[in-house]
């Protein structure tokens, strides 16, 4: 399959992932679509370790190239779930504070 | 290759050894007394900057992942400095904390994830040491516990961290896929300023700008210092934001290369809306912390005039001033935050006669202002006009159009500086803060500040030394 199908798929995610964050008012949704974004890259990621993979093969085929992609692919994926992890905290934090998971209630930072 | 090991990676050995410690002492049977314990981690700390200045090599490890030389050494040790300053400062709030062991740990994390990021020599490398560096931090962020201000400083900075290593990491997987190579030595010779790659550049770039609050990227930093523990407040405008500095310089001057004429202009459009904006928002603050806030977007606009420069001026010109900048900041939000420790009081309005009951803190706090605004004596001077004189270097035409723009903000900048020192000195109140026991603890890292700001200005070898360290362009 060409790469450009998979570029055009994870740009969508990546887009669909920002319009959330800065639309959506509900904390734990934020981080949701955030989650989407940090899988819209993964995705790229791991469709360019397979391209470039490719492009080497043809010559030979036991070529290293590409690796490195699919590696970042899985720190990624711990360091999402670490910033979740912290991010739920603040939120059960926050709901203990002012009782609520809705971002438009932080607003008492203002002069 | 151990030999080469210890001996590269020693400061970060270091800290880690104290992140041990400290994890022993907290799960340990024995209850340590908070005095004890803030004591026990001042000395290591202390320690740590000592072990940092001796004995450092170059070379690079685990294929190029993590590289030490010279001048990444030096830079390690400003911010262990400017730790060790922060941890005198925030003895009087941590006192009275229940979690003290807790704090340090994850603020010794985050330098870990700093040190790793100045380090690194591969894409990777420096997404996980930006990422070590800024989770812990929104941790730190929350650390008053009850209230309501703290945690929503935390989470508004957790999304913005995110958001922001999002569109890092987009720009990555493109600059993957366009290059095939993630190692920083490689990627300059592979880069050749095709669409796609300015693209990925562009979110690259977006990801910086969040980190050190650049305008567009600016709207987190003054909601999250208010916020946060004044403590927390000072590490995330000097050791976060200048170690974030520190890595956009190497990444621009040594990958980014290639597309210098791009973000030559690109650094010229973010750097003059970030000095505006963070002026003219400046002028409107009430509130103390706020008010370095922005006036710390302030000054990353004046940063990045030096980045332009693209020479070993301009290194040595960025490390230069943020070697000052620990100092005179972390003097302005040591009395901050002792004040707000002490009397819970922020605004400017609660500062009005405070040279009547403390004539130490207000001369402090003077100094400090005037070292920030770049009046002469003051190191801030001499650390604005090398940052200057590296912009001009260029000799263009849109370069003397930048400094024009900057020397205009330099002047409303003045006002209100001097407006603070106004109120300190001049202005009457009828319920001035009372005088205050000062901690000796807290005067020993005034002292350092104040120390710092004079003498990093009248020795010239100070800049002459970072001049010689910096990589030849």
């Amino acid at each position: 399959m060409p790469i450009q199908y998979y570029i055009i798929l994870s740009l969508a995610l990546f887009c669909i992932g920002i319009v959330g964050v800065l639309t959506r008012r509900n904390a734990i949704i934020i981080f949701m679509c955030i989650e989407l974004m940090l899988n819209a890259v993964n995705l790229l990621l791991v469709a360019f370790s397979k391209m470039h993979y490719a492009a080497a093969a043809v010559a030979n085929k036991a070529a290293t190239e590409g690796t490195e992609g699919q590696l970042f692919v899985f720190f990624i994926m711990v360091v999402a779930a670490a910033e979740v992890s912290v991010g739920l905290a603040i939120i059960v934090m926050m709901y203990r504070n002012i009782h609520s998971v809705d971002v438009s209630f932080l607003n008492r930072l203002k002069n | 290759m151990l030999n080469d090991f210890l001996v590269l990676m020693k400061q970060e050995l270091v800290v880690t050894l104290i992140i041990f410690i400290l994890l022993f002492i907290k799960v340990g049977s024995k209850e340590w007394k908070n005095e004890k314990l803030l004591n026990t981690v001042n000395v290591l700390l202390l320690l740590n900057f000592a072990a940092g200045c001796i004995g450092n090599a170059e070379g690079s490890l685990f294929n190029e992942m993590f590289i030490g030389n010279a001048i990444t050494a030096l830079e390690k040790n400003i911010l262990n400095l400017g730790t060790f300053i922060i941890s005198l400062q925030s003895y009087a709030w941590l006192k009275n904390h229940k979690h003290v062991a807790e704090f340090y740990m994850l603020l010794l994390s985050t330098l870990l994830g700093m040190f790793l990021m100045i380090s690194s020599g591969n894409l990777l490398m420096f997404y996980l040491g930006l990422e070590l560096s800024s989770i812990p931090l929104a941790a730190l962020a929350n650390f008053d516990l009850e209230q309501r201000r703290s945690s929503e400083a935390a989470f508004k900075y957790i999304i913005s961290s995110a958001f922001s290593s999002g569109l890092l990491l987009f720009g990555i997987s493109l600059v993957f896929g366009t290059t095939g190579t993630l190692v920083f030595s490689e990627l300059s010779a592979a880069l050749n300023g095709s669409p796609l790659q300015l693209f990925a550049f562009i979110l690259l770039i977006a990801g910086f700008a969040f980190k050190i609050s650049a305008v567009p990227f600016h709207l987190w930093t003054a909601d999250v210092y208010e916020g946060a523990p004044a403590s927390v407040t000072s590490y995330l405008s000097v050791i976060s934001k200048g170690a974030v500095l520190f890595v956009f310089v190497s990444v621009l001057y040594k990958v980014f290369r290639p597309l210098a004429e791009t973000w030559y202009h690109l650094l010229f459009v973010v750097s003059a809306a970030t000095m505006i904006v963070g002026n003219l928002f400046a002028i409107r603050q009430n509130n103390l912390k706020r008010f370095l806030a922005f006036s710390s977007i302030a000054q990353v606009g004046f940063v990045l005039i030096g980045i332009s420069g693209s020479s070993q001026t301009g290194s040595a010109a960025v490390v230069y001033f943020i070697l000052i900048y620990v100092f005179s900041n972390l003097a302005a939000f040591g009395v901050v935050s002792l004040i707000s420790a002490l009397t819970n009081k922020e605004t400017i309005d609660d500062y009005k006669a405070l040279y009547k009951t403390n004539p130490l803190l207000s001369w402090a706090l003077t100094i400090a202002l005037f070292s920030l605004a770049g009046v002469p004596p003051t190191a801030g001077f001499f650390g604005k006009f090398f940052l200057l004189i590296a912009g001009t270097g260029k000799g263009l035409v849109l370069s003397y159009v930048w400094i024009t723009i900057a020397a205009l903000n330099l002047i409303v900048s003045f006002y209100y500086y001097l407006k603070i020192v106004k109120a300190i000195f001049m202005d009457s109140n009828t319920t001035p803060i009372q005088r205050l026991q000062i901690p000796a603890v807290s005067k020993l890292a005034l002292f350092i500040c104040l120390a710092g700001i004079v003498l990093t200005g009248l020795f010239s070898f100070v800049y002459e030394y970072i001049y010689s360290l910096s990589p030849v362009f």
